[in-house]
């Protein structure tokens, strides 16, 4: 019989996903609503976790749920932040990594699109599924989201 | 690479529990027969493991109880408070509530008669087949004793050979010993 990938118990999969998580949300948020932001994440990854049926496409599954969370972020008026995200200090994409400074005054889900893209090697697949959309759909906002990128660099 | 900064850890793993969310809860304690990994349900104490590989004990409880087990340690306070206790020679009996649900029926019936063996009192395998009216099945009883999730609480070390001999514990002979030594039922 083959093995059917289990869900692991939440505790290894919390420790294997909760520093990229939270890196990934300092980048599109700034440390503070960071800071916010991941105890959200993982409270709904908890409150989801029980009705997962296998353990298949997990990291894809917390940037999902990390994405939906720093938009609602975004989309409240309170929480609006001048504060500038951090730069990474290692990116495996020095040209993105050049342009990341600049990130935080795109539109949220082109945001998080290019991030996903370029900072964390995510499928079109998955970027689509995190943003509630299609895979096309991931693709035209990370391209879009870079070509806004170059352009403020420019001026 | 960005790690998550202590306190905001702690502060999760509080809120999950706080929240309700968790499967089990479980935490480490310090003992004179060695750190311990203690557990909780929703239900109650439901392990107490010796030498913890936490990957083995995690992947038991998650089969048992439910995958969203969590290290956090709210929840398993009190139990690690009593097993304080115990150590301390200042508790006798243990308060807390346990939970038996995932084991089969016969293991929980030796289990459950089990708890009933007072403080430095002893008994033998044969004595407990016959307590829950099964005499000729010492050898299963044994079986279900070697398997007990829950040692110290749900107190195996008061089982012994026939003679009184010191004869097989999970956690090894020195923590039987141990654990006789410290409630006076140690035998000659």
């Amino acid at each position: 019989m083959e093995a059917v990938a289990q869900r692991p118990p939440f505790e290894r999969f919390y420790e294997e996903r909760k520093d990229e998580i939270f890196g990934y949300l300092v980048r599109l948020l700034g440390r503070q609503a960071a800071e916010d932001a991941f105890q959200e994440t993982f409270l709904r990854a908890l409150r989801a976790y029980g009705k997962l049926t296998h353990g298949r496409h997990l990291r894809a599954w917390a940037f999902t749920i990390a994405t939906r969370v720093a938009i609602d972020v975004r989309r409240r008026p309170t929480a609006a932040t001048n504060e500038a995200p951090e730069v990474p200090v290692v990116d495996r994409r020095p040209a993105y990594a050049e342009l990341e400074h600049l990130a935080d005054r795109l539109p949220p889900a082109e945001r998080a699109a290019v991030v996903l893209r370029y900072g964390y090697d995510l499928s079109y697949d998955d970027i689509g599924a995190a943003l509630g959309s299609s895979a096309e759909a991931a693709r035209a906002a990370a391209s879009s989201g870079v070509r806004r990128l170059r352009r403020k660099e420019t001026t | 690479m960005t790690t998550v900064p202590e306190p905001l850890d702690r502060r999760f793993r509080e809120a999950a529990a706080s929240a309700g969310l968790l499967d089990v809860a479980y935490d480490y304690a310090d003992s004179p027969v060695g750190r311990l990994l203690v557990a909780a349900s929703n239900r109650g104490l439901c392990m107490i493991s010796y030498d913890p590989e936490p990957d083995r004990e995690l992947d038991w409880l998650s089969a048992s109880f439910g995958a969203r087990v969590l290290r956090s340690p709210g929840p398993v306070d009190l139990a690690r408070r009593e097993l304080d206790e115990y150590f301390e020679g200042e508790r006798r009996e243990f308060d807390l509530r346990v939970d038996l649900t995932p084991l089969p029926g016969f293991q929980r019936t030796v289990l459950e008669e089990l708890v009933r063996i007072p403080y430095g009192h002893v008994d033998t395998y044969g004595g407990l087949a016959r307590r829950i009216g099964k005499p000729q099945a010492a050898r299963a009883v044994g079986g279900a004793l070697n398997r007990n999730p829950i040692p110290i609480v749900v107190p195996c070390h008061r089982i012994v050979g026939a003679g009184g001999r010191l004869t097989g514990y999970a956690g090894g002979l020195e923590r039987k010993q141990a654990l006789l030594g410290l409630e006076g039922a140690l035998l000659a």
